[in-house]
């Protein structure tokens, strides 16, 4: 897996945002736009795959991370008036620092007792929202205003409300943290962290403090939701608490898994399907939720390990 | 010579079982030492206190002139202590080359170049003879190749005491021939404390034996003063024709 076929791996990843470069010109408005959305989900999609596929901690309180980079860059714009980076690089800092006190505490557990803990912090930080609503703006959110959006560069100005630079944003902070999780996977901290993921104890074994290392991994995963949320926020404009409810933490996991858990392609295919599916069924139907579930219980019975999951288990071993 | 290991009064109960009650046990460094006795004397378990897998209920284990106790397993094989397992626990869905790079890199001292792993690797999977299985999910491996995997894991850990848990166990006789050079060759350059059933591989190779039975130690000495010894033969060969 590690040392085998890097070119085409990277062939593979390179080819994948080129392509998404170049749908950029050819797709109707209305699809640009949710793609440009979806890029930004399929981040928070693969740091959630950074902890559950590699590491097989499952974790149901990924929503909170997503939310500390969401009310970080929004709040330092709205509250504090900062600046477009600066208010990206807070809400970052955010979600780092909360995840590395939450992986403090919940990595003493594991299994299912893992899966409570998250679920609980991520309460704690859902209601703590609503709580401060002062701030925060409670259930009804914050609107981000559009002139706080701009980015300045001396004299030419990046209007992130602009539907062209807000999906080459999203793209750029895509492609990043893709190559940035190809580059882990395929390093000795990815052998790793695969290692702690199929048998912590004999991990312990060859001499690896395995906590440290899930720990890491914790913080890493935690950082990528956050770049996910504070882009979010900065690019779409909106800061509610909807974001850090329980339905984000279970949504991430449903693309992961749709897409296929430990691929570093997969969190992207699976928010892109979901996503295509309940645009095309809601067309038809009210009860479009329903046929959403359907999808997911057929492809659990017949794609349990998610779409490209099983194309590599069937025919291409080499993805990574 | 300072011996490479020391137990002082080591001792784990589980609820009233005494598996181990009060071991003093000294090892010097170069020598292969077997541990024999009957299934349940506590050869496991006290292996398994010397390596950190679990913790003792009383006790001290000293390794190389430093009291290691308190210290966690991995911190253990980071100063020279490995264990294979006694029950075949190699990572079944990686390849048997990523088994063994994972103790090979982390003992890298030069920490980036990626031929120092790819050659680390293959010196240990040649050395058990895995080399053209280098590519395989360890979990397709035959049983004895995944012992030798285990061998191999555990030699690229470049231990100073390797502790070999029933490695023969389950393997053809051709294997066992194959595995006593092997061993012979690994203890040029390191202990080797074994625990083994198979009294003719424990013959061959052993400098010393260690006969374990109930917990406690019920002699010590060379393989000769071990065969002659009475007490030995009533508690584990069975008693004399």
């Amino acid at each position: 897996m590690n040392e085998a076929s890097p070119a085409r791996a990277y062939a593979l990843h390179l080819g994948v945002i080129a392509l998404l470069f170049a749908l950029s010109f050819v797709l109707p408005e209305y699809y640009h736009g949710l793609l440009a959305r979806i890029m930004v989900l399929a981040v928070f999609a693969m740091g959630y795959n950074m902890l559950f596929g590699y590491v097989g901690l499952l974790s149901l309180g990924h929503a909170m991370f997503f939310g500390a980079g969401l009310y970080g860059a929004g709040l330092a714009i709205i509250q504090l008036g900062w600046g477009v980076p600066l208010a990206f690089l807070g809400g970052v800092a955010c979600g780092a620092l909360l995840a590395l006190v939450i992986g403090l505490l919940a990595l003493r557990t594991t299994g299912v007792a893992f899966m409570i803990v998250t679920m609980m912090f991520a309460q704690v930080f859902y209601l703590l929202i609503l709580y401060f609503a002062a701030w925060t703006g409670g259930d009804q959110g914050q609107v981000v205003p559009q002139p706080a959006r701009v980015l300045n560069f001396g004299a030419t100005s990046l209007d992130l409300t602009n539907p062209t630079v807000r999906y080459m944003t999203a793209l750029v902070l895509f492609s990043l943290v893709l190559l940035v999780m190809l580059a882990i996977v395929r390093s000795r901290y990815g052998r790793v962290l695969v290692a702690i993921r199929e048998n912590e104890e004999r991990t312990k074994m060859l001499g690896y403090d395995t906590f440290s290392n899930k720990l890491m991994a914790v913080v890493v995963s935690g950082t990528i939701c956050a770049a996910s949320g504070a882009a979010y926020a900065l690019l779409f404009g909106y800061v509610g608490s909807s974001f850090a409810s329980v339905q984000y933490s279970i949504l991430p996991l449903l693309w992961v898994l749709l897409g296929g858990a430990a691929t570093t392609l997969g969190p992207l295919i699976g928010t892109v399907f979901m996503y295509y599916v309940i645009d095309v069924t809601s067309g038809y139907t009210s009860a479009y939720l329903l046929i959403v579930g359907i999808a997911l219980i057929l492809l659990v019975l017949f794609f349990p390990k998610g779409i490209l999951g099983s194309i590599r288990q069937r025919w291409l071993g080499w993805l990574p | 010579m300072t011996p490479l290991l020391v137990t002082k009064g080591l001792s784990r109960h589980f609820g009233g079982l005494r598996a181990v009650d009060s071991v003093d046990f000294t090892l010097m460094p170069g020598e292969i030492r077997a541990v024999i006795g009957p299934n349940g004397a506590g050869k496991t378990t006290f292996v398994s206190l010397v390596s950190g897998r679990i913790q003792p209920s009383s006790g001290a284990i000293v390794f190389d002139g430093a009291d290691i106790t308190s210290q966690p397993a991995y911190v253990r094989v980071r100063q020279g202590i490995a264990y294979t397992f006694q029950i075949t626990s190699v990572f079944a869905n990686l390849s048997a080359y990523d088994n063994v790079a994972l103790p090979v890199q982390r003992t890298l001292s030069d920490g980036r170049s990626k031929g120092a792993v790819k050659a680390g690797v293959m010196t240990a999977l040649e050395r058990t003879g895995l080399a053209d299985r280098a590519h395989m999910p360890a979990g397709q491996l035959s049983y004895g190749h995944q012992r030798l995997l285990e061998v191999a894991m555990g030699l690229a850990l470049k231990p100073r005491l390797l502790i070999l848990d029933e490695p023969t166990q389950g393997l053809a006789d051709s294997e066992i021939d194959n595995f006593i050079a092997l061993v012979r060759e690994i203890a040029r350059s390191a202990t080797v404390l074994l625990i083994e059933h198979n009294m003719p591989v424990v013959m061959q190779l052993a400098d010393r034996i260690t006969v374990f039975n109930a917990g406690k130690i019920l002699a010590e000495g060379t393989p000769e003063a071990i065969r002659e010894n009475a007490a030995v033969q009533e508690a584990y060969l069975g008693t004399a024709p």
